[in-house]
């Protein structure tokens, strides 16, 4: 298939307006590359079908490292290393001064899981300093949504489509570099 | 309108009746003789080579230091405490009954106490999500008065001679002790048995009077007007001021009714501690029944988003509950000043098992079952994590009153499992009557619509 480089933004004005331009351009059929949006509109991911999110189940995998990490630390530092009687407190096992160590444990495991979460979503989500904003119209961070279709060779009919749906203005955009 | 199913009311007769003949069975075999006491010791000691033995050894060699008669003297020494330790033995057996029938009367009370705190959150926080389940809370607080009044009829009856009870509970309710322990006198302007029923009654009373008028306006706002709330905002007012009521007494009422069997030893989170057993347990019963009521068809507005907004519940004061155990314990633990660490001594000698089980079975199992939000929507998994949950919350009443009364001569036998069987029958019942005399939907909350349509 020849690569498309023209693409169609639609713009709405209204969240209600664009939720149901996207199940209407769904039920058509046609595939929404992206929506542009101000604030989080409840349901958008539902109404254009995004696979649910897996950082949960990373977060949770980070803070099982961030357990063993301070388990396996505080067991080779406190127990194998240098036994020392500090206060009568027992350094004979972990098990024996672990009491002691759950704080530590405890607050490790939320370091690492909050942490690598957040630095996971920066990475899946393309985001750090002096990125280059990727915003196709600045109206889009203030009161105004954007939805970008690709098309190919069916403009006509994708305009009179998004015309029905209650967008406010279209344009085409030849995205070739 | 729902109506108690007879299969069920059946069930629950059968459970009170069984219950009874295992309480009176246990209360048949609690009573020893010196001598039956004393046979069973030698064969226990026999049988496993003698631990007691070891302690008639060490008071030998004591006596040995008087030189002149030492033989006699040692003998003397060791008979003399033979006898004490088989007298206090005889009491611990006696008292296993009595505290069996206890934790479980508690257990059921402090489920029905927690939902109604949950209740009352609910109206002063105006939750939106939880009006279509409050017919199921209202049923199940129905069982706090006779709930209660069974709990303080026990603790004074254990403490009454001429009710039956030869202080089987609280050892300061028995001036003989008393009157040679220094410590308990200078309690007693608050450990005293008139002090304790009058704050009992005190205690009961709050709660249930705001349950009685809590129900009343919640009926009331059902055949008010479409646009008369006053009947709401009267709830919502009364929640307000129970709340603030509740949080002082229970906290008292848990110094009272469980700290005080140890009346040694004293925690300044305990209250909290109990509270944060009381409200999960309660949340869970609310879950379990709704799931009941729900699968029978009775309850069409509750959707799985209600289901998961109780499991959240349920994980979340886990392990709230969790962390106040943990304070509580690693407190102690870490300071080790003798005159408090004893209580934690005792639970780790001799009920290792339950006290470690319920952190198990309180904490790791809510964790790792309810932590997934899919699983908080299914049904079966969250009735199985429930009966998880207050099987631990038993446990944890159970370490909180048995090792005081019964020491090691515990066991989860037939005085235990029928004194739950009792009271869980009668929760039932109780519960179950109640929900029949109300329609499971609150029609004329101003929050209801959007309880319906609640979804996450």
């Amino acid at each position: 298939m020849e690569e498309s480089s023209k693409v169609i933004h639609a713009i709405y004005t209204d969240d209600d307006v664009l939720m149901s331009a996207v199940k209407k351009v769904k039920a058509e059929k046609h595939h929404i590359e992206e929506i542009y949006t101000p604030f989080p509109v409840h349901g958008l991911d539902k109404a254009m079908g995004l696979a649910p999110t897996r950082i949960a189940i990373a977060a949770f995998m980070y803070g099982c490292v961030g357990l063993t990490v301070a388990i396996v630390m505080m067991n080779f530092i406190m127990i194998e290393d240098w036994p020392q009687n500090i206060g009568g407190k027992p350094s004979f096992s972990y098990i024996e001064n672990m009491p002691a160590f759950v704080p530590i444990m405890f607050e490790l495991t939320v370091f690492f899981a909050a942490h690598l979460m957040v630095i996971t979503f920066y990475l899946r989500s393309r985001m750090w300093p002096f990125k280059e904003a990727e915003n196709p119209d600045t109206r889009t961070t203030d009161d105004h949504f954007l939805m970008e279709i690709a098309i190919h060779n069916n403009e006509k009919e994708l305009a009179d489509l998004l015309k029905e749906t209650g967008a406010v203005e279209i344009n085409i955009i030849d995205k070739a570099h | 309108m729902y109506t108690f199913s007879n299969k069920l009311k059946t069930f629950s007769i059968a459970l009170i009746i069984l219950g009874l003949i295992g309480v009176g069975y246990g209360f048949m075999t609690s009573h020893k003789s010196l001598d039956d006491v004393k046979t069973m010791l030698a064969e226990e000691s026999s049988a496993h080579g003698g631990g007691h033995g070891e302690v008639t050894a060490h008071e030998v060699v004591a006596g040995h230091d008087n030189d002149t008669h030492s033989e006699n003297k040692g003998a003397e020494v060791s008979e003399h405490h033979g006898d004490e330790h088989a007298k206090h033995v005889q009491h611990q057996i006696a008292n296993r009954p009595w505290s069996a029938l206890y934790v479980a009367a508690f257990f059921f009370m402090m489920i029905a106490l927690g939902v109604l705190a949950f209740y009352a959150i609910q109206f002063a926080a105006q939750a939106g999500w939880s009006p279509v389940l409050f017919r199921v809370m209202e049923g199940i607080t129905a069982y706090l008065l006779p709930g209660a009044l069974i709990v303080l009829g026990i603790a004074v009856a254990s403490g009454t001679s001429w009710l039956g009870g030869h202080y089987n509970l609280f050892v300061w309710m028995d001036p003989e002790v008393v009157a040679h322990d220094k410590l308990i006198q200078g309690k007693s302007g608050f450990l005293n048995m008139t002090g304790f029923i009058i704050r009992g009654l005190i205690f009961i009373a709050g709660w249930c009077t705001y349950r009685y008028f809590a129900r009343k306006f919640s009926i009331a706002q059902d055949n008010a007007d479409v646009n008369d709330n006053r009947n709401f905002k009267k709830l919502f007012r009364i929640s307000a001021a129970f709340l603030v009521f509740y949080i002082y007494t229970e906290s008292m009422m848990s110094w009272d009714w469980i700290m005080s069997v140890d009346p040694h030893w004293f925690s300044t989170l305990f209250g909290w501690y109990v509270f944060a057993s009381m409200f999960v347990s309660g949340i869970t019963v609310i879950a379990l029944v709704t799931i009941y009521l729900k699968s029978k068809g009775l309850l069409p507005h509750v959707n799985d988003s209600h289901l998961h907004d109780l499991a959240k519940f349920m994980f979340g004061i886990s392990i709230f509950w969790t962390y106040l155990w943990f304070s509580q314990f690693m407190l102690i633990w870490y300071s080790n000043i003798p005159e408090e660490v004893t209580y934690f001594v005792t639970r780790f000698q001799d009920y290792q098992l339950p006290f470690l089980g319920m952190v198990v079975m309180n904490f790791v199992f809510p964790l790792l079952l309810l932590m997934n939000s899919d699983y908080k929507r299914i049904p079966w998994f969250v009735i199985m994590a429930g009966i998880v949950i207050l099987c631990g919350h038993y446990i944890d009443i159970f370490n909180m009153i048995m090792p005081a009364t019964v020491g090691d001569r515990w066991f989860i036998g037939i005085p235990e499992i029928s004194s739950i069987m009792l009271f869980a029958g009668l929760f039932i019942l109780v519960v179950f009557t109640a929900l029949t005399k109300a329609p499971l939907l609150p029609k004329g909350n101003p929050f209801i619509k959007e309880s319906e349509h609640f979804h996450y």
